[in-house]
């Protein structure tokens, strides 16, 4: 399928708001209108609006670097992104929708014995879990990515890598898109500029929403936003084990494309892949400090660059062309929160910190089953916020952005 | 890029500091045990003002107290 032949993805916008729905999905992005189009595809729910406060996808589905790959440290987590990867496999097909997913092969250096020994266990993991990843040395490495300097710049000497051959990307916008088209045609509401500024609560039940264009009552309410969680939380009195990071990442000028893998490494801290327009994305770690400023810094920028010419010379003749920020809701063991809160009808899928995108499908499909069953799927039952009570952490730093 | 007032050094950027947070409990919680959970992983994430902690690793190695609201980053007086 060619981007000019496609014919336009068709959104129909509803005018008015109405009085209730059965569930109310806070936040239109990803993993809100997955939820959405689940709900509408697979459980014939459809008396749904997805509330955004922008446009759909303007959060972090649009300001993150679009990586789809399942090699995680924990044994759930590898599950839980195996599925979600080959849900991504199968979405063009399920939504009719070309969303851009192609195939690239990731490549997770190691320059260092502790490195190497990360990565053998990751492969390890990995292939106990189904996930495909496999440890390779040197020379495979250069034969996947010969643009990568093995000698490190004379300070990282690459020793080894573990290889994931079906860590993807996928436009992020596309993947937003074909969700809100496929939810719409089955009959969900999708409403943009509209804010959720309360939540009632009566007696640990969720009633409805509060929003800048007036009360909406709904049965269940899922919040499904990136960013402020934490706040739109509080309005139900809860707490939640979300701290918010902003992370940056930048992109270069267009160039030939050539970098057919992703390449990432744990100690130089940064990731990178080309995109469809040629230019090469690159992504590093949280800043520091929690918070919800979207505000680009130069000294990121300096820093992360020069880590990135370590390992991929050639990036020395380009040009940096754009530099974002997005925020990240980290969770205390870097794993996602999803699932049922203490208020009865309130339900949560956030910490999806620096693994959102990835999840998006899965994370939908679970929280849809979750809606219309009133069971927690098997699949993300390890990741419901009861873990912290009951000592049952997930700690994975599973991603460059976690170091 | 942020800066921060070191009370020694004057004004350096952020890379110099290392983050640290003053947790806050609710003053409502009264159960110890609930209080011990909350502080070990809950989290206010306040959207706004906020008081906290930063040690100046690579300066003078002394530890101030900076107001920042959230939002904007920027410190406050």
């Amino acid at each position: 399928m060619n981007e000019f032949v496609e014919s336009k993805v068709r959104l129909r916008w509803p005018e008015e708001l109405r009085s209730s729905y059965d569930v109310v999905i806070v936040g239109g992005g990803g993993h809100g209108l997955a939820t959405a189009y689940y709900l509408a595809t697979r459980h014939g729910i459809t008396n749904v609006a997805v509330l955004e406060r922008g446009y759909i996808g303007s959060g972090n589905s649009g300001r993150n670097t679009t990586v789809i790959r399942a090699n995680y440290g924990v044994p759930e987590a590898v599950r839980f992104y195996q599925h979600s990867l080959e849900l991504y496999q199968r979405l063009e097909d399920e939504t009719g929708r070309w969303i851009m997913h192609k195939e690239k092969g990731l490549l997770w250096i190691a320059h260092t014995e502790m490195g190497l020994r990360a990565e053998r266990a990751r492969a390890a993991l990995n292939q106990a879990y189904g996930s495909d990843t496999v440890f390779i040395g040197p020379e495979e490495i250069k034969a996947i990515c010969p643009q990568i300097d093995l000698s490190g710049g004379g300070r990282y000497p690459v020793l080894g890598a573990s290889y994931h051959p079906r860590g993807a990307t996928a436009r992020h916008d596309r993947v937003v898109w074909s969700l809100a088209e496929g939810a719409m045609r089955g009959g969900v509401e999708v409403h943009q500029r509209t804010r959720v500024i309360g939540l009632q609560v009566d007696a640990d039940r969720i009633l409805g929403v509060e929003t800048d264009r007036g009360f909406i009552g709904a049965g269940t309410v899922l919040l499904a936003l990136g960013g402020q969680v934490s706040t739109i939380a509080a309005m139900a009195g809860l707490r939640l084990p979300i701290r918010t990071h902003p992370l940056q990442a930048f992109v270069t000028n267009h160039y030939q494309q050539g970098l057919d893998a992703i390449v990432a490494s744990t100690e130089l801290l940064f990731y990178a892949s080309q995109t469809a327009r040629g230019e090469i994305l690159i992504g590093a770690e949280i800043d520091r400090q929690p918070s919800y400023s979207y505000r680009s810094s130069y000294g990121f920028l300096s820093s992360c660059a020069g880590r990135a010419l370590v390992l991929l010379p050639f990036l020395a003749d380009l040009k940096v062309l754009r530099q974002w920020t997005g925020v990240c809701d980290m969770s205390p063991d870097y794993s996602p929160v999803m699932g049922p809160t203490d208020v009865q009808g309130l339900l949560v899928t956030t910490g999806w910190g620096t693994w959102g995108f990835k999840a998006i499908p899965a994370g939908g499909e679970a929280m849809a089953a979750l809606i219309a069953t009133g069971v927690v799927p098997s699949l993300i039952a390890p990741f419901g916020l009861d873990r912290f009570v009951n000592d049952r952490t997930l700690s994975d730093r599973g991603s460059a952005g976690t170091q | 890029m942020l800066f921060l007032t070191c009370l020694h050094c004057g004004l350096r950027s952020v890379e110099e500091f290392r983050y640290a947070e003053i947790p806050t409990v609710p003053e409502t919680m009264t159960d110890p045990q609930a209080i011990d959970l909350d502080r070990g992983f809950f989290r206010t994430n306040r959207e706004g003002e906020v008081t906290e902690r930063w040690f100046h690793e690579f300066g003078c190695r002394r530890w101030i107290t900076v107001r920042r609201d959230t939002r904007s980053d920027s410190i406050l007086k």
